[in-house]
């Protein structure tokens, strides 16, 4: 952790940059269509960007809205089935989309360079870290083995990567998430690039760890004077790091201005609707009612590895519990017991005071039906090849009986009360959007009339403006039909919007819990404090002021 | 490292409990075959007293259970018997003819293997060119066509019209030269087919591979098309190709039976089709064990080497994390 904030506090100082020369990268009416068989339909539709040297541009956006196909089209590259369909990309004067592609390759990797989302998918699982991260500098730049794997070593050190001389001759899966997300900066980096693409580089990580990555990011970027577009659905993120923002939505751009002039004063309302999540906020419920839901002392294991230790909490009749917490936490895992997928090794489960059976095959019908579980991916929630009818209308045939006109009737009430045009119920899920199809499992799990609803990371999938409508709507449903929830997240905004009662979890046991406000507010548990003090706000200064006081309470330890 | 030492233990513990079972069935398949073996054996001289002194002698009184231990017991010692029809013993019976199914699938695979492989790469680095698409249709027909229908071809072409080779194989004490001359229309058909397995298998088990983030990444990183699927994409594709290579491995030393008869060429195949004709069961259970045996033995090696290639099975997580 020491030689980690060191090098952190190199980062603290923000400037911004002064655009004095000609600009490094240029885009000019860019146009980007799919490729396929049938219409071509245009992904991005008319771009104009421009990127001085030492510049870092934020490009924001919801899913689909072609962040990711800009900033690939800036390395001179497309996704297969997809093509470019006009404009330019000029890179130092060079348009790449003109260029031989033997020489537009050869400056991916050296002068411009790419950092993906998923660091895990990324690498190749097949090779050792040392050698992917030097590929370029040996075969393309010309650098001695050695002497690549020398800078390597000072860029993981630099990156505060544990064991930074020999945590190179690992594998892919033998490092965290984090971790190789840090080699894959490092990757970047190793040819000294102009520019580097960050393509949602902290979008699956855990809030703590992303803070270390973007003070990781802007330290290097800031160190070497590379110029960095930055793509991410966080406005929170971005802010941290951009000189200027873009807003972009459905391949256009719908806003561009320096961050601060952003903030500040936005001038769309698609923008200020970036924020829609942060402003729901949950009036507290009374917290007198009765318990619904009871976990007594309850502890879990994968095979021999222990994953929950002697957790208990309780979610009121009517009110939402928000269970947080890093990855590996145990927080998916405390869900799967609860709904009878995974037998607790010890403990007890109990609905309306009630024990319910420990394995799913001995519970009875009624009480699945009162237990429902929504899933963080609805792509891998539905079946592709049923229809939205049938995934709704089965839990009605079983656990009501409905048939024929009456579950017609209700599924059309069903899709109402998701906020869904009963015209998709003969659709199959690939036809919907990430946010509709959420939704069809919201109805799904309605459909059985439950009492506890239990959804995991339900919102983790969707960009800002969807979660927003789809928090807006669970909480009305709750309200309209008397449901409690056990909702697990990772994200502090969504508990601010949904929660009642928050329990942390740590390690697989729990470690604060009580009141939203309470916990939020004035948390006990120094743990809670770290987790709560990594969720960025919308302030350009955040990451600045973090960085500043952790240095500072370190300086009053070493002191003390 | 124990692991893996632990899983291929387990691999070779399977494979002999396979082997087995196979044992089993071979003897209940032939024992239950119609027919009397004596019977057969002794023909139009067969009088009711000559049969059961035959069958005293062959053993067949004895109860099945008997007969199937003495059986295995033998091959464990590396005795097969003898074989009913002349006396001999099987394994002395069956060593010239496995030498010979043996050459002719070492020259076979030494063509067909690392071509196949070879083609394959060149098909995915070319991909939906011109070299791709008539590998591809040219792979596809070698292995459509029935192997006696290709056999008959290549005979009707080098050995009938061109008069290059000869049209059947039949062993003799040659040189080197003779030797090749005379294996090398088996040895073409079967490569033929082997290759357009081989080639469609490594093509596809490849081009499953290229659509993942990590042959992006490397192209992203301007790494050139060759090194895109011969360092990014091969090794991950390994563990397809190796099956591929070894299931094809064991076609050609198990599978050549047509070939043999079509070249009169005198290998293992040929003995078990004789050795059916002339009920000699001894000899067929024979042909059958090494059969099964190459087969099974080539499939482990095929489990280890896919296991040696994953550096995650290689070298496992510390503790498997779990949310």
């Amino acid at each position: 952790m020491n030689a980690e904030t060191a090098s952190l506090a190199v980062a603290a100082s923000h400037p911004l940059a002064e655009p004095d020369s000609a600009p490094l990268l240029v885009m000019r009416g860019l146009v980007i269509e799919t490729s396929g068989p049938g219409r071509p339909q245009r992904i991005v539709d008319g771009i104009d960007l421009e990127l001085h040297a030492g510049e870092v541009l934020g490009l924001i956006g919801e899913s689909g809205a072609g962040k990711s196909t800009i900033g690939l089209a800036a390395l001179g590259y497309v996704r297969p089935g997809c093509r470019f369909a006009g404009g330019s990309v000029l890179f130092d004067g060079q348009d790449l989309l003109t260029l031989p592609p033997e020489r537009c390759r050869a400056l991916r990797g050296t002068r411009i360079a790419y950092v993906a989302q998923s660091a895990t998918a990324s690498f190749n699982p097949a090779h050792r870290l040392i050698d992917q991260v030097v590929e370029t500098a040996t075969r393309q730049a010309g650098m001695g083995r050695r002497q690549a794997e020398q800078d390597a070593r000072e860029l993981f050190a630099r990156l505060a990567l544990p064991d930074p001389d020999h945590i190179g001759e690992r594998f892919p899966h033998e490092l965290s998430g984090g971790q190789l997300q840090r080699v894959m900066i490092a990757m970047a980096m190793i040819c000294r690039p102009d520019l580097i693409v960050f393509d949602e580089p902290t979008t699956a990580l855990d809030v703590t760890t992303q803070v270390e990555i973007l003070a990781s990011i802007r330290n290097v970027v800031e160190a070497f004077g590379t110029a960095a577009i930055y793509i991410t659905h966080d406005l929170a993120v971005v802010t941290q790091l951009a000189h200027r923002i873009t807003v972009l939505r459905h391949g256009r751009i719908v806003e561009e201005a320096p961050t601060r002039a952003m903030l500040a004063a936005p001038r769309e309302s698609y923008t200020r609707s970036l924020w829609a999540v942060r402003r729901i906020r949950k009036a507290p419920e009374p917290d007198h009612a009765a318990p619904l839901l009871e976990l007594d002392g309850i502890s879990a294991s994968y095979g021999s590895v222990p994953v929950l230790r002697d957790v208990s909490l309780t979610v009121r009749t009517g009110g939402t519990v928000a269970l947080v917490g890093e990855s590996g936490s145990g927080k998916s895992t405390l869900a799967r017991v609860v709904a009878g997928l995974l037998p607790p090794t010890a403990g007890q489960v109990l609905l309306q005071g009630r024990r319910l059976p420990k394995a799913l095959q001995d519970r009875s019908r009624d009480q699945l039906r009162r237990v429902q579980l929504i899933h963080q991916s609805p792509d891998a929630a539905l079946n592709p090849r049923q229809s939205i009818r049938e995934a709704i209308g089965r839990p009605l045939q079983l656990h009501h009986g409905l048939r024929g006109a009456a579950r017609e009737a209700r599924l059309r009430e069903l899709m109402a009360l998701v906020e869904l045009k009963p015209e998709l119920l003969d659709r199959l899920p690939n036809a919907l959007s990430g946010g509709q199809k959420q939704r069809v499992c919201i109805a799904r799990a309605l459909a059985a009339g439950p009492e506890l609803l239990i959804c995991d990371e339900v919102t983790s999938a969707l960009d800002q403006v969807v979660q927003a409508g789809i928090l807006a709507m669970l909480q009305r449903l709750q309200k309209e039909l008397g449901l409690s929830c056990l909702f697990i997240t990772h994200d502090i905004a969504t508990v601010r919007a949904i929660a009642d009662e928050v329990v942390v979890m740590r390690q697989g046991a729990v470690v604060e819990s009580g009141a939203r406000d309470k916990v939020l507010e004035t948390p006990s548990d120094d743990y809670t404090r770290l987790l709560l003090s990594c969720v960025p706000d919308v302030d350009p200064d955040w990451l600045t002021k973090l960085l500043q006081q952790r240095a500072d309470a370190r300086e009053i330890d070493d002191a003390g | 490292m124990h692991g893996v030492l632990a899983m291929i233990t387990q691999r070779i513990a399977l494979g002999i409990a396979t082997l087995f079972v196979i044992s089993l069935l071979v003897f209940l398949a032939v024992d239950m075959l119609p027919g009397d073996p004596a019977e057969a054996i002794l023909g139009q001289s067969a009088t009711p007293a000559s049969v059961a002194a035959l069958r005293q002698e062959l053993g067949l009184n004895k109860p099945l259970v008997v007969r199937y231990a003495d059986w295995t017991a033998g091959l464990l010692r590396g005795d097969f018997g003898r074989s009913l029809a002349n006396d001999r013993p099987i394994a002395e019976l069956i060593a010239p003819r496995l030498g010979a199914t043996l050459s002719l699938a070492a020259l076979a695979a030494t063509i067909a293997l690392p071509l196949g492989v070879l083609l394959g790469i060149l098909s995915s680095v070319h991909r939906d060119r011109a070299l791709d698409r008539v590998a591809s249709t040219a792979s596809l027909l070698a292995i459509s066509f029935p192997e006696f229908f290709t056999a008959y071809m290549l005979v009707a072409c080098f050995s009938v019209g061109l008069g290059w080779l000869p049209a059947i194989s039949l062993s003799s004490q040659g040189g080197i030269v003779e030797t090749l001359t005379m294996l090398a229309l088996p040895a073409l058909t079967l490569s033929l087919a082997v290759i357009g397995y081989v080639l469609r298998m490594t093509r596809a088990a490849i081009m499953g591979v290229m659509a993942s983030p990590y042959v992006e990444m490397a192209r992203l990183k301007g790494v050139g098309p060759w090194g895109v699927v011969v360092r990014h994409a091969l090794p991950n594709a390994l563990s397809p190709i190796i099956n591929v290579v070894i299931i094809n491995l064991a076609y050609l030393v198990v599978g050549v039976v047509v070939i043999e008869v079509v070249f009169v060429y005198p290998g293992l195949g040929q003995l078990l089709v004789d050795s059916v004709a002339k009920r000699d069961i001894p000899v067929v259970q024979a042909c059958c064990m090494l059969f099964a045996g190459t087969y099974i033995g080539l499939n482990l090696l095929a489990d280890i080497l896919a296991l040696l290639a994953n550096p995650r099975l290689r070298r496992p997580r510390q503790r498997e994390a779990r949310a």
